[in-house]
């Protein structure tokens, strides 16, 4: 047998589901016993059927990458209960293996994945995607590319109306239909107190299956950013979101300033302090960087800072 | 003084495994340690706390980057992808060679992120070393391969696992990474006498060594580097160091990780060996 044909084999049986009990399926998804594709491979020994060899594999794998998922989404959990998070986890890595060398981007294709396939949320949907895409965010703010901050004295003086700003690639923009930040933030404080007693653990679970039922939806504009190496949800009102988001796809100041006031509640004489203040904090945040070298570096459009 | 053309780094003696749970004690209380070894997974990424973290160490200590997934053995070419990020961290490491598993995880680009045992063939150690020198010539840094615990062996194989290191790694003029725990692991799995695998190989390649501890289950071991190392290991060790000479050597412990002083006399132990070693060449 070749190397690219054994492997091919082995792959695919080491990727096959786990039995409810956790164990080899007796059957390959081909239809055939699985005792004897394994045995057309792998040898036995005095103590072990190439089956139960072939066992360990499989079972290691489907460990792995479960675990992984786990610890990457532990506010899905919550959202779904243990049971429903599991049957999601299984059917998603199924559909979706890892095709990256590294078990962080496992959860990559997730949101995608939830939208094509809802019913494995359930009645909650909506609420499991929002809290999907906080938990990517969450992975991609963490340990996203810092690009050297723009001050705020580097900003003076620019032409509003050429002024392209470039957005820190770590700064993630959610506008999100639950406030899943504040399920998420006691889901992790929960998970901190690491108490081993059953009680215990009963009483977080009532916990936080009130979280959920509590959860009621409500518009959330946030940026899960980063500051001394710490993510963090920030909250944004929809003037903001909204400002931030066309910057990030490479919209002039002025045009995106525009579109944060379109059908903005905030009276026209306050808008310029306003617009004065958000940009204080946000530069005070370190959220604007300098432009790419190579413009194909850029998100949307290439990102410009323009002298007038 | 190098012990030998691939081992040039003696004197970088006893080191273990940078791991999470330590980076507060080792930043705060600057421990002594010879050097890390990183699982360069951990650090391929484009910024946040890892890489912060991993600075403030370089800046005091000797770092020796382990990858887990380049997949030496895998029929497919190497992820362009995986290589751009690994010379960037290669970069920024300066480490003075590299090392990762003579076995395979991905095929048709879906990874496994396991340690998958190769079958011991021609073609797959020609395919093998192909790569090893694809992957070295890229980095331009030292490679050194490690052979894994296994749990399963291939009808197809034509050459035991010392013989297959051994053609791969004249085939890629490579170093050994040679891990006496997985030696110990696979000869209990397999049935074979760990000591003639120790003494078949060629030792004049062997760049590093790995120790661990495993788990033992009722019909096989497990390689769970969660557990102090055995007597057994500890003499295929000596074994390991009388033919290769004074070699830089890596405690792994990797769950149920204790304290960081724990980790380190666990791996200090080997010194005793080293020393002796070194005063057998001055003999």
């Amino acid at each position: 047998m070749k190397l690219l044909n054994l492997q091919r084999r082995m792959a695919r049986a080491v990727m096959t589901p786990l039995t409810p009990s956790e164990r080899m399926r007796p059957v390959a998804p081909n239809g055939r016993p699985m005792r004897v594709v394994a045995a057309q491979f792998i040898k036995p020994n005095d103590r072990l059927t190439s089956f139960e060899r072939l066992e360990i594999y499989n079972r290691q794998y489907w460990f792995r990458v479960l675990s992984g998922f786990a610890e990457d989404f532990p506010g899905l959990r919550a959202v779904l209960g243990e049971r429903r998070f599991d049957a999601l986890a299984k059917a998603y890595l199924q559909d979706c293996p890892s095709r990256s060398f590294t078990l962080r981007n496992l959860g990559s294709r997730l949101e995608h994945w939830l939208r094509k396939h809802p019913s494995w949320a359930g009645s909650r949907k909506d609420l499991a995607i929002d809290m999907v895409r906080l938990e990517w965010a969450d992975i991609e703010a963490f340990d996203g590319q810092a690009a050297p901050a723009l001050k705020p004295d580097d900003l003076a003086g620019l032409n509003p109306a050429k002024l392209r700003l470039r957005l820190q690639p770590y700064v993630q923009l959610l506008d999100l239909h639950y406030p899943v930040d504040d399920l998420l933030l006691e889901v992790r404080s929960d998970e901190d107190t690491d108490f081993a007693s059953n009680a215990f653990n009963e009483r977080r679970k009532h916990k936080r299956v009130q979280a959920v039922a509590r959860l009621h939806p409500s518009a959330v504009f946030l940026a899960v950013h980063r500051l001394d190496f710490s993510v963090y949800f920030r909250r944004l009102n929809r003037e903001e979101f909204i400002i931030l988001t066309e910057l990030r796809d490479g919209k002039t100041l002025n045009r995106a300033i525009d579109a944060g006031f379109r059908k903005s509640s905030i009276p026209v004489a306050e808008r310029p302090s306003h617009v004065q203040k958000l940009f204080h904090t946000w530069a005070a945040l370190g959220w604007f960087c300098r432009p790419a070298q190579n413009p194909g570096e850029a998100q949307g459009q290439p990102d410009k800072v323009e002298a007038s | 003084m190098p012990a030998n053309a691939f081992n040039n780094f003696t004197d970088y003696g006893i080191g273990i495994g940078l791991r999470s749970p330590h980076y507060n004690h080792i930043l705060t209380r600057k421990p002594v340690v010879d050097w890390f070894e990183i699982i360069s997974e951990n650090f391929m990424i484009d910024g946040g706390r890892p890489l912060h973290i991993l600075d403030q160490i370089l800046e005091q200590y000797k770092v020796v980057q382990h990858g887990v997934s380049m997949y030496f053995g895998s029929a497919e070419r190497p992820n362009r992808e995986h290589l751009r990020r690994l010379k960037a961290l290669v970069k920024r490491t300066k480490t003075p060679w590299l090392t990762d598993h003579l076995c395979w995880g991905s095929v048709d680009g879906r990874y496994t992120h396991d340690l998958l045992p190769m079958p011991y063939t021609f073609e797959a150690a020609r395919i093998t070393a192909q790569k090893v020198r694809e992957v070295r010539d890229f980095l331009e840094v030292p490679i050194a391969v490690e052979n894994v615990s296994s749990y399963a062996e291939f009808h197809v194989s034509e050459m035991t696992e010392w013989e297959f290191l051994t053609e791969v790694v004249e085939r890629a003029d490579c170093g050994i990474l040679l891990d006496v725990n997985n030696i110990y692991v696979s000869s209990q799995n397999h049935s074979f006498d760990p000591h003639t695998y120790v003494k078949e190989i060629p030792a004049e390649r062997v760049a590093q060594i790995h120790i661990a501890g495993h788990s033992k289950y009722r019909k096989y071991i497990l390689d769970t580097h969660d557990h102090p190392v055995i007597d057994p290991v500890w003499k295929l060790y000596a074994d390991a160091i009388s033919r290769a000479g004074h070699t830089a050597t890596l405690l792994e412990w990797d769950d149920r990780i204790p304290s960081f002083d724990e980790v380190h006399d666990e791996a200090l132990k080997a010194d005793k060996f080293l020393t002796s070693a070194s005063l057998a060449t001055a003999v």
